[in-house]
């Protein structure tokens, strides 16, 4: 266990940023933090690194490798920070900024000159940016920036990344590409990480483990596929990937849609009651025939074949929108138009119950 | 055209504006200066020397490049700290501090004089508790150094409020995160980047303080060799219907400053330089 948190609060005046939050991350992993905007995730990477104090509370630590580090400075930490907007020195040389972290150490621990430069040249290679010691910030890229930054970052041999939505400023090419780096990266130097991000595909792509976050809570914890295909509560079904929402019914103990059952949900001692229903576009398909099989009759409003799949918006006969991925053969084998009269199947589905959520 | 960068600007008035600047220039500053080298060159080299380089004289120049430097070094290291105070941090009657800060700028130079007098002569507020451990701060010349304070201060926190206004919060975090000290911090982070707005707040400063005369006169005393100011020399020529001679020494002044702000001005382009990423 490299970092244990547990039980932090924060506020900023009457609004509560983070609500009694414990998290524990193992040595060399890489975390996401995901959630939207306000979710508390960037507060909490800022208290980790000591940026930010979290509320007083006597049960609450903030543990690296078993040392308790909550009344420590930020500089006493050796956290490597990685800021959304570089946060680079713009009067320093690419060198310099990355040399900063060796050069202000005291002087019995500060390595010889040659070493520094030895070190920096050799992080400079290990982030791409070999022979751009000498230029300045305002004379790279938004992504060679970012890369000097980790470098920067990565020079004192910290003891755990923190990365603040590192390719949030950056457009959508650089930021896959910049992504992929990252995990190899990651792969080869082995450094606990923990990344901030709004962005599910990135947490999803990246990550060992999501922690996906709402309102200051953790909402669940898990690998990748764990949060995407096993989704813990609803916020965590809405959050990561499209979804249709319908309002079914629990009626004899068993969830029912527009009166068709649900296969595989049974609520045992619950007759009566409303029930939330969430299909992903993927887990429905769509035919031109009843086939026996429950379906719901709906009305093609919309296609959209450009991609990897053909993005299919139906309405229902209660006038609900329901998306639909179809495959391409399908899309192409169906002979599909606006305003065709289809039957949607679904193969799979999610059902919530409002105070009973499996 | 000699100017081929402008040919396809999207602003127009290019020429227009060129004119009008030159011609501006020519009328209020470069006239009224040839003017000035033209009459001290009716004294002829002998005469020019005698009167802009005599003891009294070099004595003036001496306690005026001297008191004013002092001044501009004060001012911008407490100019650095008061602009910071108002930027960064919220007090009560923020506003209204930031508002006395350009108190020297509307006040008649002569007030300021009376006032700060006044307050530093040996009977005076401030004074008699200097005058008791053996200061004496009117009449000398640290009662010009510190008219010139006043006067200067604005100069420096003007400047440099926008400046600390738009450092990179972030960057004092990275720093922080990177293992450096506060002082580090400061030397390392923010110095560099509110320097080149400090050397202008200090050229500014010190160039103002060259040329005071109303607040100094009535603070210094002006005893001939020991504080009596450039101003003061010219202005005592005038008043002795001297007009070459009084030239002289302002041609001296002229030249000096010219120099010295060109200097300055050097030194600033010079750090200024690598934000831009010309290096």
């Amino acid at each position: 266990m490299s970092i244990e948190l547990t039980h932090i609060s924060k506020a900023f005046g009457t609004y509560q940023a983070l609500r009694d939050v414990s998290l524990a991350i193992n040595d060399g992993e890489l975390v996401a933090l995901l959630g939207p905007s306000g979710s508390g995730k960037t507060t909490l990477l800022r208290i980790i690194a000591g940026l930010d104090t979290p509320a007083v509370d006597p049960r609450s630590r903030i543990r690296f490798y078993h040392e308790d580090v909550a009344s420590r400075p930020a500089a006493e930490r050796r956290v490597g920070f990685v800021f959304q907007h570089y946060a680079l020195f713009r009067h320093m040389s690419i060198f310099d900024n990355v040399a900063f972290g060796m050069r202000v150490m005291p002087r019995k621990s500060r390595p010889a000159k040659n070493e520094i430069e030895r070190r920096v040249t050799e992080l400079l290679r290990l982030v791409q940016l070999d022979g751009l010691g000498r230029r300045f910030p305002s004379q790279l890229s938004g992504g060679q920036r970012q890369r000097a930054a980790l470098a920067r970052a990565l020079a004192v041999e910290p003891r755990v990344l923190l990365l603040d939505e590192p390719f949030g400023a950056l457009d959508a090419k650089v930021r896959q590409g910049l992504r992929t780096w990252l995990r190899r990266l990651h792969d080869e130097i082995h450094v606990t990480s923990i990344l901030v991000t709004h962005d599910q595909e990135e947490a999803l792509e990246v990550a060992d483990r999501v922690v996906v976050m709402n309102q200051g809570r953790i909402e669940q914890i898990g690998t990748p596929e764990e949060v995407f295909h096993k989704p813990a509560t609803q916020f965590v079904m809405e959050f990561l990937g499209q979804v249709n929402v319908f309002r079914g019914r629990v009626q004899g103990g068993k969830a029912v849609l527009a009166g068709v059952p649900l296969e595989g949900h049974y609520f045992p001692g619950k007759e009566e009651g409303a029930a939330m229903v969430y299909m992903r576009p993927h887990e429905l398909d769509i035919k031109l025939y009843k086939n026996g099989a429950p379906s719901f009759p709906a009305k093609i409003t919309r296609i959209n074949p450009a991609g990897s799949v053909a993005k299919v918006t139906t309405r229902t006969n209660d006038g609900q929108d329901v998306l639909v991925d179809l495959s391409l053969e399908d899309y192409e084998r169906l002979n599909l138009t606006e305003g065709t009269h289809v039957h949607i199947y679904p193969k799979s589905s999610r059902v919530f119950l409002p105070e009973y959520e499996i | 055209m000699a100017f081929p960068r402008t040919k396809n600007s999207v602003l127009p008035g290019f020429g227009l504006t060129m004119g009008y600047t030159v011609l501006y220039l020519s009328l209020i500053v470069l006239l009224p200066l040839g003017a000035l080298v033209i009459k001290s060159a009716t004294l002829g080299w002998a005469g020019f020397w005698a009167a802009a380089w005599n003891t009294r004289v070099v004595a003036s120049y001496k306690l005026t490049f001297g008191t004013s430097l002092i001044a501009a070094t004060i001012n911008a290291v407490f100019g650095l700290m008061v602009a910071w105070t108002l930027v960064r941090y919220t007090l009560p009657g923020k506003k209204f501090i930031d508002a006395l800060i350009d108190l020297p700028f509307a006040l008649p130079t002569a007030v300021s004089g009376i006032a700060l007098t006044a307050v530093y002569a040996k009977n005076g507020w401030i004074g008699q508790y200097l005058d008791a451990i053996g200061i004496k701060a009117a009449f000398s010349p640290l009662g010009i150094v510190i008219a010139l304070t006043f006067i200067g201060l604005p100069f420096v926190v003007r400047t440099l409020q926008p400046a600390i206004e738009e450092i990179d919060r972030e960057s004092e975090e990275a720093a922080a995160s990177l293992g450096a000290t506060r002082w580090q911090t400061f030397w390392r982070v923010i110095f560099p980047s509110v320097l080149p707005a400090l050397l202008t707040g200090f050229a500014l400063s010190f160039a103002r303080a060259l040329g005071e005369y109303g607040s100094v006169v009535f603070i210094s005393g002006n005893m001939p060799m020991k504080t009596e100011i450039a101003s003061l020399l010219i202005i005592t020529k005038l008043e002795q219907y001297d007009y070459a001679g009084a030239t002289a020494i302002a041609t001296m002044m002229l030249a000096a400053s010219f120099v010295i702000l060109f200097a300055i001005n050097a030194v600033q382009w010079w750090t200024a330089r690598k934000y831009r990423g010309v290096a």
